[in-house]
């Protein structure tokens, strides 16, 4: 074995001390939110807790069911609206714009992702809660109305501060993630290959289909990976639009409440030990399941990397 | 070396932070939101007369109580007074420094400020969720005269907790059997109806965009917004409007007993006048840091003295004369001061 050079030793150890702070950190973290959630652990239990839904600071009740279902719900409804749009703008950014749009696109996507979640909510409370509880939701009411099941999703008074306007803020607030970084692996796909492809007389829908898409999957699933992180943990922009209201509602255009909402909301007064372990306890839910969400991602996407490489 | 000097540049720095200065004249306190503009503007003014320099931290109640508990801060602000027990068993002191009231206040196209009357029953009904609409025979009746639409009500209450809202659920707790029983009362309850708005500014911004609402805030956010607050229905059965007389005359007829630690809610008091939801919010001292703690008390003795003004410019209700000197008396009985 070469005697390393004492310079790059320490340089290697100094990385690696860095990298350690990672992991202790993480360690850290849940080892804190068990520790403070002790308390509410040991009064509810785990299922007991998940399943619960009231959450009544005056009994000193308290459950995540409802908090869970807010997240869930928000985090679906804007990710069922973000990808295709973000996936949309990244094929048009890479494939059919002008090159001289290209670049204003690109920048304009990148600094959507810049702006502070707390503008966004603003932006919503001020701007996009009064059109949706004037124009947008009651013309949905009137659509669906009649329709059995679908009408289910539109009942009680458009107010514009819903579940339905937090999820379309949360979508415009992830679109710009998952749309920059498919941009990017769309933007990796071999001139080559698609020339090829355009040489063997496809289309420009056949080369994006055949070609494109198939070739940057992985980047894409990244970018909704990471969009998924951003939109569960989403505290601010929600919490001016989302109604904050405990329950389990089938209805679009009743308010709800998310974990991290919830959490913003209720810290600072919390007053007795309960409650507080409670908030604790919540959080550490959010960070279990953000953990398996993301792993879960991060899984399916080793698969496809794999699968590609073969 | 630029290298080196950077280096020696940052450990200097590090050096510098890690001494701290001379803090023999600041004074820190912490906790309620509400009552944060008054404290730190008489903090701007005592610091200009006497060099004394107060941070006041606005984290809430909680968290004021928690940090005086654990004496980390000089004096804790609280909206909800502390049981004196509790004070007992933390070894603290409590008094009021300001009033506020909490009015109700309404977004129905046509009505006015002061032009809806409520009444205790009617309230908290719509509250609960059992008056639905603004037509309701039982509102009605308290309103012959105005025109009422048959839409219904949406209710907008606090999502945070606040001291507004353990003042309001106080209030609803006191005057309805069927409030207590279903819901009862804290800085953050179950509601049974409504959206949630984050701070006071969430509830105001929430009733302006939301035709056919009702929402709770304090006065000053009323004023500030422009928002139609109604009347309500006192103990004495007068329509009285908010306003400086009526949260005047609450703290005048309130029982304040330097016995119990100034405990009271300004709930429901029986003035003739009196404006039937307010309350103080009071500062914590610790009894064992004598020092620190008459500090505290000289900052608001003379805010007692010469805030009064300044108060009223941020429309908070100051404490009456004969309950300042019940205060004055009381840092005397603890051998504060």
């Amino acid at each position: 074995m070469k005697r390393k050079n004492p310079f790059d030793l320490s340089f290697s150890l100094l990385t690696a001390a860095a990298s350690a702070t990672v992991l202790l950190l993480m360690a850290g973290i849940f080892i804190i939110l068990v520790k403070e959630s002790s308390l509410s652990i040991e009064k509810f239990g785990i299922y007991k807790f998940i399943t619960t839904v009231d959450w009544d600071p005056v009994k000193e009740i308290f459950g995540a069911a409802t908090s869970i279902y807010g997240t869930f719900v928000t985090t679906l409804i804007a990710m069922l609206i973000a990808i295709p749009t973000a996936i949309g703008i990244a094929i048009f950014v890479t494939e059919a714009a002008p090159n001289f749009l290209k670049g204003p696109i690109g920048s304009a996507i990148e600094l959507l992702a810049a702006i502070p979640s707390i503008i966004y909510g603003m932006w919503g409370l001020f701007t996009l809660a009064p059109l949706m509880s004037r124009y947008i939701e009651p013309s949905l009411q009137k659509a669906f109305g009649d329709v059995p099941v679908l009408n289910i999703l539109f009942q009680g008074t458009p107010m514009g501060i819903d579940i339905l306007t937090a999820s379309l803020i949360l979508s415009i607030m992830i679109i710009p993630f998952t749309a920059s970084i498919s941009r990017d692996s769309f933007n990796l796909t071999p001139a080559v290959v698609k020339e090829s492809a355009y040489a063997m007389g496809a289309t420009k829908w056949e080369v994006i289909k055949n070609i494109v898409l198939p070739y940057s999957k992985l980047g894409v699933f990244g970018g909704i990976a990471l969009s998924l992180g951003r939109a569960l943990g989403e505290t601010m922009a929600v919490a001016f639009v989302l109604g904050n209201k405990h329950h389990i509602t089938a209805s679009l255009l009743d308010p709800a409440s998310t974990i991290t909402v919830t959490l913003a909301n209720e810290f600072t007064e919390a007053d007795t030990d309960l409650y507080l372990s409670s908030l604790f306890y919540l959080a550490l839910v959010l960070f279990i399941l953000s953990f398996v969400v993301l792993a879960v991602a991060k899984f399916f996407l080793l698969r496809a990397e794999r699968r590609y490489s073969r | 070396m630029t290298r080196l000097k950077i280096l020696a540049a940052l450990i200097s720095c590090l050096i510098f932070y890690a001494v701290p200065s001379a803090a023999s004249e600041n004074l820190n306190g912490a906790g309620a939101s509400f009552p944060a503009p008054v404290y730190q503007s008489w903090a701007y003014d005592y610091n200009k007369a006497t060099g004394i320099r107060i941070n006041y931290q606005s984290i809430g109640s909680g968290g004021g109580q928690r940090q005086i508990v654990n004496r980390t801060v000089d004096f804790g602000a609280s909206d909800d007074p502390l049981k004196p027990e509790q004070l007992k068993k933390d070894n603290l002191i409590q008094f009021p420094a300001v009033i506020g009231g909490v009015v109700a206040v309404v977004n129905i196209a046509g009505v006015k400020e002061g032009e809806l009357r409520l009444d205790a029953d009617t309230l908290s009904k719509i509250f609960l969720g059992e008056i639905k609409t603004w037509d309701d025979s039982r509102i009605k009746t308290l309103n012959p005269k105005t025109a009422l639409p048959a839409k219904p009500i949406t209710v907008v209450h606090r999502s945070d907790g606040s001291g507004t809202t353990a003042i309001f659920t106080n209030y609803l707790t006191s005057v309805s059997a069927d409030w207590k029983s279903k819901v009862g009362e804290g800085k953050a309850v179950k509601w049974p109806v409504g959206i949630g708005g984050k701070g006071n500014e969430g509830v105001a911004n929430y009733v302006r965009q939301t035709p056919n609402s009702i929402g709770y805030v304090e006065f000053a956010y009323a004023k500030q917004n422009k928002l139609a607050f109604t009347q309500l229905k006192n103990r004495a059965g007068s329509f009285v409007n908010p306003g400086f007389d009526s949260f005047e005359d609450a703290a005048d007829t309130g029982d304040f007993d330097p016995k119990k630690d100034f405990y009271t809610w300004l709930n429901n008091t029986p003035g003739k006048n009196s404006w039937p939801i307010a309350g103080a919010t009071f500062i914590l001292l610790a009894k064992d840091k004598t020092a620190q703690s008459a500090k505290a008390a000289k900052f608001f003795e003379w805010a007692f003295k010469n805030g009064d003004a300044k108060a009223k410019e941020l429309v908070y209700v100051p404490l009456p004369k004969s309950l300042k000197d019940k205060i004055r008396l009381y840092w005397k009985l603890n051998s504060i001061q």
